[in-house]
């Protein structure tokens, strides 16, 4: 072994643990950002194999009622590649123990015993047989939650007439990744389930023999999406089509890309800081390890080494530390990633889990972290290898100082020396301030960034369910009623009062932007559900035009004033011409509102409702379910608390532990930058300080000039992220935003408080572990060290 | 000036101290068995080779360092056992140290190097005041970078007297300086000793320097070899190097 590889080993034996402390800062940086693009990747080929391998439809369209034969003409269409027609229609089921009612999607099998598109994956027991009309496959999710498996027998609701059912099958659907019924905000397995039904048993209950009611389509390579979707829509019409839609209407498809868009968001938002700030910390302490072995770089220039021969040594040195690093940091990424994507599998109910992390974040993340380590290396070889070598052998001569702004300022204040030192220390090496500066704003932008989850969740459940909606429980007919069946509901048991509304499908049309929503007709003096305007306050509803939550007043870009064309999909159909005459504020939907009276009298009818919202006495609730179990002209009821409560339980899980992940990794930030600052200060300054000692200063007023200058950096940073965390807030806020979802962008005091004090108290922390060293130090052989 | 010759006590005493210094098995004696005085208005030169004790026993006399055994004195009070919070107020209010490679604080201009010192001195005098003593009246302002060897060695013993200490204890003040330099920072020394009264150690292992103390302390392996007294003291100019 040569003798320079043989020093390198013994050299890293000593400074092993601070090589490895090295590695892991980086290695943090690049597990993140391992793990996050790693999972996000990951979930998008696993999503991408299933719609493949499992054939889900492109185009999805309602219809009242048409006859088998328009299918063939549908396939016709140019650009349309498969076409299946179904029946499907919700159905209430009655399960043994349970006090209120489920509610059900009910699909049709075809004869042939497996459906075209939309193919279900049997994960127990089989599909419901062709002439079997009591068999009955089970979406997974409700059959786990209600503790159903295949023998077992349950009873529905199939269109107003009490049919029992055996369970032969548990399947899930690419089609109903994500469950959610009308008028759910989250999945509830519980209480929300899919049926597969022979297509007999199906028909016969809806009274749709050799009709279907439900249809879905893929489309061939090329095919013009909306050019297939008109054409459907215009054959659909005379039986009832309400407006095919594609893939990005797809309930279950747009939570799920709300949550790949979510993820994406966590992935580039803030692991790209953690491996900026992990590369320039590695740099800078790489740089002053390189810078403490100057005297021995004078050596080998001294006796005959080439300057590319040192570099090349000490570039080992920091390739080794940096591999360590990135290879750590890749491992535990791939590790956790997998775990998490295998996590999201799970919840997702994908069939199988492809974990692709992908070669692009490995070797980006990879070629960062060993840039850092090799530069910071080398920057401090070629400044020890300038030197003559009897120059570099012998101690670093005093860094020269300049008289300047400084100067007549401390005079002026009157500072004592001491702080002049700190003063001058940081005008003296911007740079090193600098990156101290960098990295504590980062991890205040980090802190208040993963709090501001908080706030943002905290903003959306006040207006969700203390301003927006104070209703206790909503009920969904099973067909529009005259708007008298608001009396009928008065006389439930427990209920106090009644709002009815009418929700209609409708395609809002601007000119080339279009959206499928509900408009809720709904009565102006509303005051359980209400409308807020942009600043959270109670909106008096318009007496004429449309009310457009803001999200979707933006994807049509209209403003209050601009017309907009209203296209009618339920009876009676028709196209109208109308005014957007509010933008209301609603975090979670798209929905349209407009005044009942004015909107029956555009539609020339009788005014109806088919939703009830309800304030209920708690009390009774045991009553009332009883007696809307009876009911069959109720379709849903839904419990407000139990919303809430799913939506809390769901956010409590994902939201806190991603939270505490990176709340703990931005104080990471801090020890790391602080640490490290106060410990390099510390060795070169060590000889300083103790002759501070030495005239007498006390332990506490030396440690004062080690740590008040670590400490007034921490200070002046903090604004600064104040600023970082806000503009993050943004963009985290931006990529959480999805068509049902809007984030608002609100960071409240309390958030801004807690990650500056968080960040204080850690910087204080490192510093004090920095002091308990500098108290150590012996002041005789620190002085002798300098001969 | 012995304390026959003075009339006052000594004000630094030792009895019989002494210094092991352990690193791993070995034990190395720096020090064995130090009886020695110090007294006021005297300057006394410490000789000796290199490795002979003289910096231990120095630091020990300034309280940066603690003896393995023996005891030691400040005027009646007892230093011997004093912790180190007690040991830096004793350094701090009575002595003053100059050593070989000046310990400026290089962010510091030289009036700055002295006023952080005044600053937590008991009852200076104004750093002008001190750096004049030393003849640096025209540098107040400079950074110890813009100061030549000499300078920032002057800088030092300013910074060493401005809190008026009874003691100045210097280690090698000339060991990094050339002859006619040394000579500038001896006059220093000398000029502050008069006009002060502060008791003065001084190490030098060059023996011509001896000719400027009242006494001469020889050092040995540990040991005080012997003490000679000079009958009348040679001004720095006279001597050479």
């Amino acid at each position: 072994m040569r003798m320079l590889d043989r020093k390198l080993l013994r050299d890293l034996r000593q400074i092993w643990v601070q090589c490895l402390a090295i590695a892991l800062v980086l290695g943090c940086g690049i597990m993140v950002l391992i793990l996050a693009t790693g999972t996000q990747r990951s979930l998008e080929a696993t999503r991408a194999a299933y719609y493949e391998q499992n054939r889900f439809a492109d185009v999805f369209a309602t219809l009242t009622r048409a006859p088998r034969s328009l299918l063939a003409e549908i396939a016709r269409l140019d650009g349309v590649a498969r076409v299946e027609g179904r029946v499907v229609f919700t159905a209430m089921i009655d399960l043994e123990g349970k006090p209120e009612p489920a509610a059900a999607i009910v699909i049709s099998v075809p004869p042939s015993g497996e459906p075209v598109l939309n193919v279900p994956v049997v994960r127990l027991g089989r599909m419901p047989r062709p002439d079997h009309l009591e068999e009955v496959a089970v979406s997974e999710a409700f059959a786990e939650a209600n503790g159903l498996r295949p023998g077992d027998s349950f009873r529905a609701v199939l269109n107003g007439q009490m049919r029992p059912l055996r369970v032969v099958g548990l399947v899930i659907s690419p089609e109903y990744i994500y469950t959610v019924g009308s008028g759910a905000i989250e999945p509830d397995d519980e209480n929300f389930g899919i049926l597969w039904l022979s297509e007999r048993a199906a028909a016969s209950a809806k009274d749709l023999s050799g009709a279907f009611n439900d249809l879905t389509l893929t489309l061939a390579r090329g095919a013009d999406e909306r050019a297939v979707i008109a054409g459907v829509d215009r054959l659909l019409a005379p039986y009832g089509g309400t407006g095919a839609y594609g893939r990005d209407r797809q309930p279950s498809n747009v939570f799920i890309e709300g949550e790949l868009k979510q993820l994406g968001a966590m992935a580039t938002v803030l692991p790209p800081i953690f491996l900026a700030v992990s590369a320039v910390l590695v740099n800078m302490v790489l740089g002053r390890l390189v810078a403490l072995d100057r005297g021995q770089i004078g050596l080998f220039k001294a006796v005959g080494y080439k300057t590319r021969a040192i570099s090349a040594h000490y570039t080992k040195m920091t390739v080794g530390i940096g591999l360590v690093g990135i290879l750590l940091g890749w491992a535990f990424g791939w590790w956790l990633g997998h775990g998490l994507t295998e996590i999201y599998t799970r919840y997702f109910r994908f069939p199988s889990l492809l974990y692709r992390p992908g070669a692009a974040p490995m070797a980006i993340s990879g070629l960062l972290g060993m840039a850092a380590a090799v530069f910071g290396g080398l920057r401090a070889v070629r400044s020890a290898t300038r030197l003559p070598p009897a120059v570099a052998m012998s101690p670093a001569a005093p860094p020269v100082y300049h008289r300047g702004w400084l100067d007549r300022l401390g005079g002026r204040l009157r500072f004592r020396q001491t702080t002049m030192m700190i003063l001058r220390s940081l005008v003296r090496w911007p740079g090193r301030a600098a990156v101290t500066l960098f990295g504590v704003s980062g991890s205040v932008a980090v802190l208040v960034t993963s709090f501001f989850t908080f706030d943002a969740i905290d903003l959306i459940l006040d207006e969700l369910f203390e301003r927006a909606n104070r209703q206790d429980a909503t009920v969904t007919l099973a067909h529009p009623v005259n708007a008298r069946a608001e009396l009928d509901a008065l006389a439930l048991p427990g209920v106090m009062a009644v709002e009815g509304l009418y929700a209609a499908p409708v395609r809002l049309v601007n000119g080339t932007r279009s959206r499928l929503v509900s408009l809720q007709a709904r009565a102006p003096d509303a005051r359980l559900s209400r409308l807020l305007d942009a600043d959270g306050e109670a909106l008096q509803m318009p007496t004429a035009g449309l009310a457009l939550a803001a999200g979707l007043a933006d994807a049509l870009a209209v403003e209050p004033g601009d017309r907009i064309r209203v296209d009618l999909l339920s009876a009676p159909r028709g196209t109208w011409e109308i005014p957007v005459s509010a933008v209301i504020r609603q975090s979670l939907g798209q929905d349209a509102y407009m005044n009942r009276d004015a909107f029956f009298q555009l539609i020339g009818e009788a005014p109806q409702v088919n939703m009830l919202h309800l304030a209920i006495d708690r009390n009774r609730l045991p009553e009332l379910q009883a007696k809307v179990q009876e009911t069959p002209t109720i379709a849903r009821f839904t419990l407000w608390s139990e919303i809430r409560r799913q939506f809390e339980e769901t956010l409590d899980e994902s939201l806190a532990t991603m939270t505490v992940i990176f709340a703990s990794l931005g104080m990471l930030i801090t020890i790391g930058v602080v640490y490290n600052a106060a410990r390099i200060q510390l060795a070169e300054r060590a000889y300083e300080l103790a002759s501070l000692r030495v005239l007498g200063f006390r332990r506490s007023e030396v440690a004062y000039v080690l740590m008040a200058e670590q400490m007034l950096l921490t200070l002046a940073a903090i604004p600064a992220g104040w600023l970082f965390g806000y503009g993050f807030c943004m963009l985290m806020a931006e990529g959480f935003s999805t068509e049902v979802v809007t984030i608002p962008v609100v960071v409240t005091r309390r958030t801004y408080a807690v990650a500056t004090l968080i960040v204080i108290l850690t910087a204080l922390a490192s510093v004090l572990v920095v002091r308990r060293r500098l108290d150590r130090i012996d002041i005789v052989h620190s002085l002798k060290q300098k001969e | 000036m012995s304390e026959e010759a003075s009339g006052h006590p000594a004000i630094l005493r030792t009895a019989a101290v002494t210094k092991v210094y352990r690193t791993g098995a070995v034990a190395v004696h720096a020090l064995r068995g130090i009886d020695f005085a110090l007294y006021p208005h005297e300057v006394v030169a410490l000789l000796g080779a290199s490795g002979s004790g003289k910096s231990t026993l120095l630091n020990i006399l300034g309280g940066l360092d603690r003896p393995t055994s023996g005891r030691i004195f400040f005027r009646d009070r007892e230093l011997t056992n004093l912790d180190d919070e007690e040991l830096t107020e004793f350094r701090r209010a009575h002595v003053g140290f100059v050593f070989q490679f000046y310990n400026l604080v290089p962010s510091l201009t030289a009036r700055e190097n002295v006023a952080l010192v005044t600053e937590v001195a008991e009852n200076p005098m104004r750093p002008e005041e001190a750096l004049e003593q030393v003849g640096l009246s025209a540098r107040l302002d400079h950074f110890p970078s813009e100061l030549s060897g000499g300078e920032q060695q002057r800088v030092s013993i300013a910074r060493a007297i401005a809190k008026r200490p009874e003691i100045l204890l210097c280690d090698e003040p000339t060991g990094a300086l050339d002859s006619t330099t040394g000579v500038t920072v001896l006059d220093a020394l000398i000029e502050v000793n008069r006009n002060l009264g502060t008791a003065t150690a001084l190490i030098t292992h060059n023996v011509e320097i001896r000719r400027i103390a009242d006494r001469v302390v020889y050092m040995a392996d540990g040991r005080i070899t012997r003490v000679e007294e000079n009958e009348a003291r040679v001004a720095p100019s006279e001597v050479s190097w």
